[in-house]
């Protein structure tokens, strides 16, 4: 009853402060701007035809109304949570008259396949290397890994992508640099496999950087925790290395990669903005890009909503997880 | 301080590397103060599409520059915008995460909730949205002020928890029992471990300004007629550079980045060892013998590095 009150709930409350907080200032931020959603989009439909102006006012009255750009921006406001209780995500402006859900349903597998396999690779192989690098931190191969590594990550994820995207793609033309698949989806090996083929560069370009952050990160741990007095007792008690590695150093060092490995899951709502705009991937990021230049606020709010939720929800989680994962939080 | 600097430079392979890149990027920024171009104004002002050559280093572009001396006002550029954005960003960030740790209580939940908040919503996205609202009047400076504003919750939540650890420290409370003022023992206490703890951040903040500036940039959202090593990117791709055979125009800034960025982390890699007290002894242990005349034990007192 204790830890409920004491632990549970205010972690509980500070999750739905920081849900309110986030979603109100994503509300504001896109009512600040110039462009006027309705404007483009009467401008998209009198661009090729001429219309009677009072159509084009009485077109203008409908649109701010079913868009819900009426009002004050505090009645709007008001209305935006009123219409989200009922999980009703609006229409889109840019792609009118389809649901912002629709839309959202569409991107989401695209983002979720490549960032799932993306992070899964990355953070197991990055914390395994790295956990040998650091244990065998004076081996030859360690450092030319490390060196290597060094290398590579501090150099921007867009260079990355790029540089992929340059040789392999423009050059070598050994993978294609646009779309996410070919043919008609199906659950056949024939699409599978073109939806495996079109993935391969934009996930290597996610998964080189990951892998460097993870690798660097789990040396750097591993290299602390080593200097403990139970490592060398353990070494002196002759306990296989194999062992020692994974079940005493690596289990230690554990809780900060855990946190940053369901932050990295709940992040995946945000699409892979970066990998997907170059390569033209129809992930949740490109749909986000490209609903940023139509002034679709109701796409922006729709995705802003599911990544400020994934973030918000997957902090809760490792934050009530603490005290199981790690006896040493339960002591305090 | 110079001392360290030439002990850095002595015995870290990564920090002499580092440092190296960046006297390079040194010698570009006061090239590009002697350019034959006034003012960065390099555009139609020589035949365009030319592969390198001797009169052209790295060859020009398909808007008539020359790809070297952009190369040099991109480099003074993109670090102007990246100065600008690490003094913003840290700014608030040392602020608001030492007066949190400090005064503790109703203002640091307070803080603490602001900096939560802000830690969930999704940055690039945001910037993103931010940057297309200010298109057509967006200058080198409003990016880099972008830029800062954007990064400075993880920062403040890092030293905030540094002043939390500094805090239960036994030499604070030897300080507090013997009557030394608050003041006096953040800045005679606390501050010599602050400071290169900041030195390091400070680098960190220089990595992620430069990969935010080629990003909005390659994204066309910053502005596009100053020449940053971004918008030398985004020209080339515009331009079509990788497909018409013009390699030249889009390896230079790619190598240029990739340099800078290098150069910075390799630097903050070798201070980083330097600041780590278990690496520093036993590198102490391994140089003992030679370095058992130098080791005057006065000239560490001035030492900032070693509190």
């Amino acid at each position: 009853m204790n830890l409920l009150r004491t632990y549970i709930l205010p972690r509980i409350l500070q999750w739905a402060l920081v849900i309110f907080v986030g979603i109100s200032l994503t509300f504001l931020i896109p009512r600040l701007s110039p462009y006027n959603p309705v404007d483009e989009m009467i401008g998209r439909m009198t661009a090729f035809a001429s219309i009677d102006p009072h159509a084009v006012v009485s077109m203008r009255e409908a649109a701010t109304a079913l868009f819900g750009l009426e009002g004050t921006l505090l009645e709007q406001y008001g209305r935006f949570w009123a219409r989200l209780a009922t999980g009703d995500l609006g229409v889109s402006f840019g792609n009118f008259p389809r649901q912002v859900s629709d839309i959202i349903a569409a991107g989401l597998p695209w983002s979720v396949g490549l960032l799932t396999t993306t992070i899964i690779i990355s953070w197991t192989s990055g914390v395994f290397l790295g956990a040998l690098a650091g244990y065998f931190h004076d081996r030859r191969w360690s450092q030319f890994l490390e060196r290597f590594v060094v290398v590579i990550y501090p150099v921007p994820y867009l260079i990355t992508a790029l540089v992929l995207f340059i040789i392999f793609g423009a050059w070598l033309q050994l993978f294609p640099i646009m779309g996410g698949s070919r043919g008609e989806p199906a659950l056949t090996w024939k699409f599978i496999s073109t939806v495996l083929y079109f993935g391969f560069l934009p996930a290597l370009s996610i998964v080189i950087g990951a892998i460097a952050f993870r690798f660097i990160m789990a040396k750097a741990l591993t290299t602390t925790e080593i200097a403990n007095d139970y490592v060398q007792y353990a070494e002196l008690a002759a306990v296989p290395k194999r062992k020692i590695i994974l079940f005493y150093v690596a289990r230690n060092t554990m809780l900060p990669q855990v946190t940053d490995l369901a932050l990295a899951f709940g992040a995946i709502f945000e699409g892979a903005l970066i990998t997907e705009i170059l390569f033209a991937y129809p992930g949740l990021g490109f749909v986000l890009y490209n609903a940023i230049f139509q002034a679709d606020y109701n796409v922006i709010m729709g995705i802003a909503l599911l990544s400020i939720v994934g973030v918000a929800t997957a902090m809760l989680i490792i934050d009530l997880l603490y005290p199981v994962l790690d006896p040493r939080v339960r002591l305090r | 301080m110079f001392t360290t600097i030439r002990d850095l430079i002595r015995f870290s392979p990564s920090f002499r590397f580092g440092s190296l890149i960046l006297l390079l990027v040194a010698v570009m920024i006061v090239l590009s103060f002697f350019s034959p171009y006034e003012g960065g104004k390099l555009r139609r002002k020589v035949k365009r599409n030319q592969p390198p050559s001797a009169t052209f280093v790295f060859g020009t572009t398909s808007q008539g520059e020359d790809v070297f001396w952009s190369t040099t006002f991109a480099v003074r550029n993109t670090l102007t915008i990246s100065i600008i954005a690490v003094t913003i960003g840290r700014g608030i960030g040392v602020m608001l995460g030492m007066l949190s740790g400090y005064f503790g209580g109703i203002f640091d939940r307070v803080a603490q909730s602001t900096v939560e908040s802000f830690i969930v919503i999704p940055r690039l996205p945001l910037v993103i949205l931010i940057a297309s609202i200010l298109r057509g009047s967006m200058t080198m400076y409003s990016l880099g002020i972008l830029i800062g504003l954007f990064d400075w919750a993880h920062p403040s939540k890092r030293y905030r928890s540094q002043v939390l650890s500094l805090r239960e420290r036994d030499f604070t409370h030897t300080a507090v029992f013997s009557g030394m003022s608050t003041i006096r023992i953040v800045i005679r206490e606390h501050l010599p471990f602050i400071i290169p703890y900041m030195l390091a951040d400070v680098i960190s903040g220089f990595l992620f300004s430069i990969g935010f500036e080629v990003t909005l940039s390659y994204l066309g959202l910053a502005d596009l007629d100053s020449p940053t090593v971004g918008t030398m990117i985004y020209w080339a791709t515009y331009y079509q550079s990788v497909f018409a055979g013009r390699a030249w125009v889009i390896i230079v800034p790619i190598v240029t980045v990739v340099l800078m960025v290098l150069g910075f982390y390799l630097m903050s890699v070798g201070l980083g060892e330097y600041l780590d007290p278990r690496k520093r002894l036993v590198r102490l242990s391994a140089d003992a013998g030679e370095e058992a005349q130098d080791d005057d034990p006065r000239k560490e007192k001035d030492d900032v590095w070693a509190p």
